[in-house]
């Protein structure tokens, strides 16, 4: 099996650590071949230290910090230069906007075909996605001679080298023009956050639709009892009931939870695009010809207002 | 050229998300019950109103539509121009199937190139049948021009635009010169429906078409020739069975956590 040499970016080094799906992005990295890791801050001691611990053999640096401040050019046209020293068969990135962005303009840099959304990657290159809102498995390679990918969370799990090795850390400077056409990032506030989990990262999702009538409580309270993230269908997010935030489906949030609780919501084919890819579907409607019962695991036919609070007073009262 | 501005906003003609989709044995996307991806309508609905706020087309302000696509991908330029864009330019070839995003990003830069002078690309947030929200990052990247993705708001305030953009935890302003490219999401607006006086009038407005050749671009460099990246296999996946249904009698609660609790859950 031929072994490709792999440069994986990173952004954001918080000082104290590497973060769990950074650490993640590395080990998916490593199914293909040795890994180097570009950062896009200069990273601690104790960051090399924990690369190293990784597998990563070479971090490279910029020599500007502030890359930070700029959307997503200038990081390309760094991550290009970085490639032209580190000559690697594949480039891994996180699946956020910016990581997808970044690989698609390092697509055009390089002449590299990019595959976005890997679910699982092989270490011949191949790439496992979902596509047409996840009715469709489908395997694809990069017939360039570098492969771009920008995988999914949960698609490899961290794990610490067999041999723990100290990274060179190799300066790379961020080349004259890089900030001519950035975006200005002038402006940052943080969002509410609700103490729950990442929606998309959440192993349990309990979601509310038109059958909540706007009132989300019964929803909040079973996932809470749960530890689950909420999610809404867009029938609950246009009506301005809760935030776009928390829309699962077509035009909304992708989930791949272990479970999947669905309260009050129809089925119809732009929900279900959200959420079939979960293990377990649960769903609570009191219309018995909703077609989330289609694909149920497991259906009440019934009131959402009745079900929910039951099952959440019984879930407290076996840990009790 | 003052305040106006020349908007070209890129239409993809794609199979209605409504129903069932299908990939067939050749592992490229079955295009019946093709529509105008219903992202790009956010998309035209912003280009429009940056246009009628600095007095619309009689002030000299214009919004093309623009294609890739079949002969059939004309339909929706045809439904733009009923909502309200100007004209239409509609890139057709046979050598075009199977166009990944790198040939795309080509020939829209291309073809974006060839319409000169244009002020603001404008997107939706994804192809509904793609999904990969790369082409505009890519355009961007062709074209030499900084990319505003993801806005949920835009405006534009002499030679700057200004986005917001939300994050999974902070909400961004970003601003970049004009030109630039631009990405909308769902929440930017609501667009309009065409009505009787716009289908009326659309018939009247000029779709322009090119071809490869006519954009100094070769056959070898897109379609499924030109892609960077190949399907290997395309598999359904396998059809979601239903489990056990109850009707609730009072009980349906405990009998939920006891399902749960079987499939060790709780």
């Amino acid at each position: 099996m031929t072994m490709t040499a792999t440069l994986v970016y990173l952004d954001v080094l918080p000082a104290e650590g590497l973060r769990k799906p950074q650490l993640d992005l590395l080990a998916a990295g490593r199914i293909l071949g040795p890994v180097s890791a570009a950062v896009a801050t200069p990273p601690s001691d104790a960051v090399v230290q924990q690369l190293g611990e990784h597998g990563v053999e070479t971090v490279y640096t910029p020599d500007e910090s502030d890359l930070s401040s700029y959307l997503v050019a200038p990081q390309a046209a760094w991550l290009a230069a970085v490639a032209a020293v580190a000559q690697p068969g594949a480039i891994v990135l996180d699946n956020s906007f910016e990581g997808k962005e970044i690989a698609g303009r390092l697509g055009v840099r390089l002449d590299a075909g990019v595959i976005t959304d890997v679910v699982a990657l092989e270490a011949d290159g191949t790439a496992h996605k979902s596509v047409l809102a996840g009715s469709y498995e489908v395997s694809a390679k990069a017939t360039s001679p570098v492969a771009v990918f920008t995988v999914k969370p949960g698609a490899a799990e961290a794990a610490a080298a067999p041999a723990a090795g100290s990274p060179t850390v190799t300066t790379v400077e961020v080349p004259q023009g890089a900030f001519a056409h950035a975006a200005r990032i002038t402006g940052r506030t943080d969002r509410p956050r609700s103490g729950r989990p990442e929606l998309t990262e959440a192993a349990i999702v309990v979601a509310g639709g038109r059958g909540t009538d706007g009132d989300f409580g019964p929803i909040e309270e079973l996932a809470d009892a749960l530890g689950a993230a909420v999610g809404a269908s867009r029938a609950a997010t246009d009506a301005g009931w809760i935030s776009h935030d928390f829309q699962v489906g077509q035009t909304g949030k992708t989930v791949s939870p272990q479970l999947y609780i669905s309260a009050g919501i129809s089925g119809a084919i732009q929900q279900k695009a959200g959420m079939q890819t979960a293990k377990i579907i649960v769903a609570v409607n009191s219309d018995p010809e909703s077609p989330v019962f289609e694909i149920a695991d497991f259906g009440v036919v019934g009131d959402l207002f009745k079900v929910l609070p039951q099952a959440t007073e019984e879930i407290k009262r076996r840990r009790a | 050229m003052g305040d106006t501005l020349k908007i070209v906003v890129l239409v993809k003609h794609v199979p209605d998300a409504q129903f069932d989709r299908h990939i067939g044995p050749d592992r490229t996307l079955e295009r019946s019950e093709s529509i105008l991806s219903e992202l790009d309508e956010y998309a035209l609905e912003a280009a429009l109103q940056l246009s009628e706020a600095r007095g619309g087309e009689k002030a000299g302000n214009q919004v093309i539509a623009l294609t890739m696509g079949t002969a059939d991908a004309a339909n929706a330029l045809k439904k733009a121009l009923q909502i309200g864009a100007s004209s239409g330019v509609h890139v057709t070839d046979e050598a075009l199937a199977g166009s990944d995003a790198w040939a795309t990003s080509l020939v829209l830069a291309a073809a974006l190139r060839a319409i000169g002078d244009v002020d603001l690309i404008v997107a939706g947030m994804a192809s509904t049948d793609g999904e990969t929200s790369l082409v505009p990052a890519q355009l961007a990247e062709r074209l030499g021009l900084p990319q505003l993705t993801f806005a949920s708001s835009l405006e534009v305030e002499g030679r700057t635009a200004v986005i917001r953009r939300d994050g999974g935890t902070t909400s961004d302003t970003v601003e970049a010169d004009l030109p630039a490219v631009v990405s909308v999401t769902d929440q930017i607006n609501e667009p309009r429906y065409p009505n009787f006086k716009g289908i009326l009038a659309a018939k009247k407005k000029k779709i322009a078409t090119f071809s490869l050749a006519d954009l100094g671009l070769d056959a070898g460099q897109v379609g499924s020739a030109g892609a960077l990246t190949r399907v290997e296999q395309a598999e359904p996946r396998p059809a979601r069975t239903a489990g056990t249904i109850i009707t609730d009698e009072g009980d349906a609660g405990v009998k939920l956590v006891d399902f749960l609790a079987a499939q060790k859950l709780v």
